[in-house]
């Protein structure tokens, strides 16, 4: 008995006259995400991704959880694989069931029939193999509104599958068909989750992380980088730019009014982000930027971030609340690791009373104060460059 | 001269990754984790590789893995924290008859507060799984079954005990010692449903003294060991970190040849199997679907220990029953377990194989215990 793995795409099986390609980009991602798991043989039929493996220590349930990250892909069933003949499917779904089969009160098979050549339809095969397992089976009985156990028989076209486990896909569409953004990643609750939402509509990330050593330290940066591994899971391979950030916030704190510290770091940071973007041939930036959530967050804040680039910014929590936002995190795996607790760039030189209805003309005069140019492009030149 | 190491099950040599990485974390990288400067930052940084690693071994995160002193010890963790914890949820915890005495000492010293089952061996010689369906229930918080055993190389039903507490709708945490299969057989704790997963570094080429408890949630257990929150306040105490690092080297190594060494091991196992019918009335206390590495065999009529010791002066090394029962006087609880008898037991060997073995050490085996029948005065005369 070989056990198998059946992907349902969603909504790319919409996409008409590109669907082909959305298909062999998702095979792609999907073949990246299973290479630590082991080798097996991927195709694609009628919407449905099957994967079977090609190696002992290739573990089904590790590349489940694996799939379950992998955007464009709606539902997953671990299934046997059989001959396409009747006895052989009851044989199997004997074998393979026996345990869920064995402990359960109620069940239903559900049989789903894409090869009309089998010389059965789908009422008789749930018929004929609910009948097989109710004679094996003396626990069970049928209940096919709300079965504890649901037996799917599919009849495709080279195979027949059995299966009892469905699991919930993570949706969207595959990393890569949507462009490209740069995230800007902090190392708190809310970026990752950004980041999350942009990646899942099918765009690639980089990610941009301001670092101020020695007011912040080595740990907080150790910490963005886990951050970003742990979003690689869904979001693929990423590039970190870490930039080194401490010389403008110095001079920020040095020249500029300590009520707008805060709009003019952000503006600078956007400003810097705007350069690493476009040089990666990014082209938008992402925050985990909600309204009203924090003091440069505020309505005319946002406007006055804004004001400092030209690509779009998006921020797709901008909406939501923090516990919102909070449950996401927890999904993604990054909850833990955001709430480690270590000072990051935005808390460091924090005012006592920041502007929380800035006008843009002042910070624009404030930012004016420093040597703008040369601190952007001294911070662009010397970033590091991780790739995840 | 030649040395036939055929005892790998006690313990292994330690490679020479493990050698070098230890090395570099006591003359270099030799700072405490928990230091704020960076010579803590460097070591935590090499703490956070290592679980890394030994997380990819077993495909979780490395958020996943506590570093303990070794087995025992992540045993004694894994099923005191785990009683504390769930104690007011119910009143019974399982284990088998064959498992190791770490595991088998903290279920006997558990029976005055708890209804303690040890499931046993059926007619064959294997536990059932059968058994663990009857017996898990809604007052059952804690199921421990070992991977593979020790003695016998059997593979446990570990593979059914989570639909089983799933279906049984039991609040039971379940414990998998994983020491003697992990990086052997194809393993994980995810895919296993397990909870908690003991592993062991000197069975896989690491250093003595330093072992690892994967925990699925650091909050489904109660720390039973206090001091400096270290290991998420799980096993305080300053890390090992010679031993981590020594042992993340070799369970990186053993992970990547993972795939051949099984191969290998198979082949060589059913070389050994050949190879043993040379010699008269040998009965095999394996099962034959069990790990490749392990072959419990009984020369019949001759004494273990005297075997062991005659094996010994020509440079082979076996042990009798396990290493660790060996010193306590007595028969080996597992093969009493599985019902064999006091002839079969008393003439029982363990041989282990591990990876840096091959033919000629098996060769020198067979020639050991051909010198054995010969020349040993048998029980029988």
């Amino acid at each position: 008995m070989k056990e198998i793995i059946l992907c349902k795409l969603g909504e790319i099986v919409l996409k008409g006259l590109n669907r082909s390609a959305f298909e062999k980009l998702l095979i792609k991602n999907i073949k990246k995400s299973l290479s630590s798991v082991g080798t097996c043989d991927i195709s694609c039929k009628q919407s449905t991704i099957t994967i079977i493996p090609q190696d002992d220590f290739f573990d089904i349930d590790i590349a489940v959880s694996k799939l379950q990250k992998v955007f464009g892909i709606v539902a997953i069933s671990k299934a046997a694989l059989c001959e396409k003949d009747f006895s052989e499917i009851v044989k199997i779904a004997k074998e393979y069931l026996y345990l869920p089969l064995s402990m359960a009160k109620t069940f239903k098979v559900n049989a789903k029939r894409s090869d009309k050549e089998f010389p059965m339809n789908s009422p008789q095969i749930c018929a004929e193999l609910g009948g097989e397992l109710l004679e094996t089976f003396s626990n069970l009985s049928v209940d096919v509104k709300n079965p504890q156990v649901t037996v799917t028989v599919e009849i495709r076209d080279r195979f027949a599958f059995v299966s009892c486990e469905k699991f919930q896909g993570a949706g969207g569409m595959p990393i890569g068909s949507n462009g490209k953004c740069a995230l800007l990643l902090s190392g708190g609750i809310d970026s990752p989750v950004a980041g999350y939402m942009i990646a899942k509509r099918g765009v690639s990330l980089c990610c941009i992380h301001f670092y101020s050593y020695p007011y912040t330290s080595e740990r907080a940066k150790e910490k963005v980088l886990d951050l970003a591994k742990i979003m690689t899971d869904y979001c693929g391979e990423m590039k970190v730019f870490i930039v080194p950030f401490t010389k403008i916030q110095e001079e920020i704190k040095k020249n500029c009014k300590e009520e707008m510290f805060t709009l003019v770091m952000r503006r600078y940071m956007m400003k810097i982000a705007e350069k690493i973007a476009l040089s990666q041939n990014a082209s938008g930036l992402v925050t985990g930027e909600s309204i009203g959530q924090v003091a440069s967050q505020t309505l005319s804040a946002l406007a006055v971030t804004d004001d400092a680039v030209s690509i779009p910014v998006f921020r797709p929590v901008i909406g939501m609340d923090k516990e919102e936002i909070v449950q996401i995190s927890k999904k993604i795996n990054t909850f833990e690791t955001s709430i480690l607790p270590y000072e990051d760039c935005c808390t460091v030189f924090t005012p006592k009373h920041p502007k929380t209805k800035p006008v843009l003309k002042y910070v624009v005069y404030e930012e004016n104060k420093l040597d703008k140019e040369n601190l952007i492009n001294e911070a662009v030149e010397n970033v590091e460059v991780i790739i995840l | 001269m030649n040395m036939a190491y055929l005892d790998n099950s006690a313990t292994t040599k330690v490679c020479d990754e493990a050698i070098s990485a230890a090395v570099e974390m006591m003359n270099i990288n030799f700072g405490n984790p928990s230091s704020l400067h960076c010579l803590g930052v460097n070591a935590e940084k090499q703490l956070s590789l290592s679980k890394s690693i030994i997380g990819e071994t077993l495909s979780c995160e490395r958020s996943n893995i506590i570093f303990t002193s070794g087995g025992t010890e992540s045993n004694n963790i894994a099923i005191f924290g785990a009683v504390k914890k769930k104690r007011r949820e119910g009143n019974k915890i399982i284990t088998t008859s064959i498992e190791h005495p770490s595991v088998l000492n903290c279920f006997k010293e558990l029976e005055k507060d708890f209804q303690v089952v040890y499931i046993k061996p059926d007619k064959d010689g294997k536990i059932p799984v059968s058994e663990f369906q009857k017996e898990i229930d809604e007052n059952t918080i804690l199921v421990s079954c070992m991977l593979v055993n020790n003695e016998t190389g059997e593979i446990l039903p570990c593979k059914f005990i989570k639909d089983i507490i799933k279906a049984k709708s039991s609040p039971a945490l379940f414990h998998i010692d994983a020491v003697q299969g992990y990086l052997k057989i194809p393993f994980n704790p995810t895919s296993y449903g397990a909870d908690l997963v003991t592993i062991s570094a000197h069975k896989i080429h690491g250093m003595k003294g330093c072992g690892a408890l994967y925990i699925k949630d650091k909050n489904i257990i109660s720390t039973t060991v206090f001091g400096g929150e270290q290991e998420q306040n799980i096993r305080s105490g300053t890390q090992n970190m010679p031993g981590i690092a020594a042992f993340s080297a070799a369970a990186k190594k053993g992970y990547e040849s993972i795939r051949e060494n099984f191969e290998y091991i198979k082949e060589l196992r059913a070389y050994l199997i050949n190879r043993l019918s040379e010699i008269s009335d040998i009965k095999i206390n394996s099962p034959s679907d069990g790990a490749n590495h392990i072959l419990n065999i009984s020369v019949m009529n001759l004494q273990s220990e005297v075997m062991l010791h005659h094996l010994e002066s020509m440079n082979v090394f076996v042990s009798a029953g396990s290493a660790c029962s060996s010193k306590n006087k007595g028969k080996s609880h597992v093969l009493t377990s599985m019902g064999l008898d006091n002839e079969r037991i008393n003439s029982a060997l363990r041989i282990s194989l591990c990876a840096d073995n091959d033919k000629e050490d098996i060769d020198m085996l067979i020639d050991g215990l051909k010198s054995c029948r010969k020349n040993l005065v048998g029980r029988k005369g």
